[in-house]
């Protein structure tokens, strides 16, 4: 693998993805519009949530208002990257335009997982980050360079649990052909996310650790944040990221020798 | 001596395919119980292609050319025998077998939709590890081959069919590859743009020495591109070899058409005993042997006092679509 070519590529990637969005002027401005209304409908539920009471499970609306703000950049990825890529994995499978993906000399999950970007996303991946700062200030969080890298290690940590879940389900298009209701469930599991995992009953809390791990993905790095983490959930969530991003790789892999191509 | 750049040996390929009987209740059933079956697509195939060789591929709808062409090019496993292609097995899709290797398809398209395709060639140029350099020195020289100019800036979705399709083929060439399978190229292409689209496939081959492999439905493409074809009968191969003798062999006739001065001499010729094909008031149409053509003139011109004459052949296409549905040819 030749890193200088893969970035090159990627820069060539933003670049025709950006001019092919930027050809569709009013569909970028409703989609910003309606990032910004999200998130603000969001934190409006989730004050109604606090309002009766000032505590669930344990988290107060200040400090829920952290995993707010790490399921907006993270809801800001997926509609910057995953949902424009993994979607289209559908499309090329039913009507066998991955033939041109794979007989081209790069790595086809590149290919497929980062060809386009909707620059709308970028937009709420800010929201998410402002909100954070607001959240530093209001529940007076120590900012120190161990802090920030910790946050950061188990954002990125979230961001590959998220991928390899949707890659996953995308994936099992070679066989199925048709999976658009899958990732559509996957993404209202993620709304799930922007609540603490401790609201849940014990339950609920053990399929969405253990079956769909979504709690991993907003509410650890929200502990880390406030500095309320144990060091176990930070490895472990660590390991469960790696088992994830490696299974769906070799998932891929397999999938490809059953790929059997569209009919011309 | 030339080496064969395609070597395929006792290839067969089986696929599941489920069927569906019709009506809401066999829709149900297929919905619970899907009934498929195992289908022997490609039966024990075998061949040589060498290098610089344009070869056609010829057969009925899903007689299996595109199967054999997406498995000679990495696409598909073969479920049994072997392929080798510039000396690798394609479905291990190598980067350095994939750097020498193209795939077209006339029905399926690579180019950026919303993007002039000048977009998609500079985005390839750096898959394949081309610097800008060297991309626009190839951009220049093979849109100069296509005569395309213009069309390079105009968004995909605005061009005409021919116009897309002479910039899919830009793009599938950048990288300047060995081998090339088309599938179908001149495909909804208008008379003009497939006659160009031959004449750039024949000048390819001929500066660069590429092998090409070609499936087509317009005989002409085959025609005036092939040397060699081979015939796929329902998976099998049943006849590799020259078009020339392919065509000699199944057409062993030729037609006279005789321009009469009356009505009473198309009478007299049909008297001699020839095969008549049809006739009108003061034409007939012959069919003679290919061995007896000189004597057969000799008898027209010595005993009649004819107006004009024709010799034809028979239509490639009534020859070609008869083939494509026989199974021996007796060759």
């Amino acid at each position: 693998m030749n890193p200088r070519k893969y970035l090159k590529v990627y820069i060539n990637f933003l670049h025709t993805s950006l001019a092919s969005e930027l050809e569709y002027k009013a569909n970028i401005l409703v989609d910003l519009i309606t990032a910004v209304l999200s998130l603000i409908g969001s934190i409006f539920l989730l004050s109604i949530f606090f309002q009766s009471n000032g505590n669930i499970g344990g988290w107060k609306f200040e400090q829920a208002l952290i995993i707010q703000g790490i399921y907006t950049i993270l809801n800001g990825i997926t509609n910057t990257w995953f949902n424009p890529n993994l979607t289209e994995i559908v499309k090329h499978v039913r009507e066998g335009t991955l033939d041109f993906v794979l007989l081209k000399p790069i790595d086809s999950q590149f290919f497929i997982s980062l060809k386009k970007i909707n620059p709308s996303g970028f937009l709420e991946i800010m929201l998410g980050f402002f909100l954070l700062i607001y959240c530093t200030k209001i529940n007076q969080i120590n900012l120190n360079a161990s802090f920030l890298t910790l946050s950061l290690i188990t954002l990125l940590c979230s961001i590959c649990i998220l991928y390899s879940l949707w890659f996953f389900i995308s994936t099992t298009t070679i066989w199925f052909v048709k999976t658009w209701n899958a990732t559509e469930v996957l993404r209202s599991f993620l709304y799930i996310g922007r609540f603490p995992l401790n609201s849940f009953s014990f339950s609920l809390r053990i399929f969405f650790s253990v079956f769909i791990p979504i709690a991993f993905i907003t509410t650890i790095p929200s502990e880390v944040f406030l500095g309320i983490s144990q060091f176990w959930k930070i490895l472990l969530e660590f390991a469960v990221a790696m088992v994830f991003l490696f299974s769906s790789r070799k998932f891929w892999l397999y999938a490809l020798k059953f790929y059997t191509s569209a009919s011309s | 001596m030339v080496q064969n750049i395609i070597e395929v040996r006792n290839l067969s390929k089986t696929f599941d395919i489920s069927s569906k009987k019709p009506g809401l209740k066999g829709t149900i059933q297929h919905f619970f119980k899907r009934e498929t079956k195992s289908s022997k697509v490609i039966k024990d195939i075998s061949f040589e292609i060498k290098e610089g060789e344009i070869v056609g591929f010829l057969g009925a709808n899903g007689a299996g050319k595109t199967t054999i062409l997406k498995m000679l090019c990495g696409l598909l496993y073969p479920s049994e025998g072997s392929i080798l292609v510039a000396g690798n097995l394609p479905f291990r899709r190598k980067d350095n077998f994939l750097k020498n290797i193209t795939l077209i398809m006339g029905q399926k398209q690579q180019l950026i939709w919303d993007l002039p395709p000048i977009e998609s060639f500079y985005l390839n140029a750096s898959i394949y590890d081309l610097d800008k350099f060297e991309a626009k020195k190839r951009i220049e020289k093979l849109s100069d081959m296509l005569e395309i100019d213009n069309e390079l800036y105009i968004p995909v979705r605005k061009l005409s069919l021919g116009q897309r399709m002479k910039s899919e083929l830009l793009a599938a060439l950048i990288h300047e590859p060995n081998i090339l399978f088309l599938d179908e190229p001149t495909l909804g292409l208008d008379i003009n743009a497939q006659r160009n689209l031959r004449k750039f496939l024949q000048r390819y081959n001929n500066e660069t020495n590429a092998t090409i492999c070609l499936t087509s439905h317009y005989m002409k493409d085959i025609t005036s591109l092939c040397k060699r074809v081979i015939c796929i009968h329902n998976g099998s191969i049943s006849y590799d070899g020259k078009l020339d003798q392919l065509l000699k062999k199944l057409s062993p006739v030729k037609e006279i058409l005789i321009v009469c001065h009356s009505e009473n001499d198309v009478i007299q010729i049909e008297k001699t005993g020839f095969s008549v094909k049809n006739k009108t008031k003061n034409e007939i149409t012959i069919i003679v042997k290919n061995d007896s053509i000189t004597s057969s003139l000799k008898t027209i011109l010595n005993n009649f006092d004819i107006e004009d004459l024709f010799i034809n052949e028979p239509p490639v296409d009534e020859i070609i679509g008869n083939i494509l549905v026989k199974k021996d040819y007796g060759i």
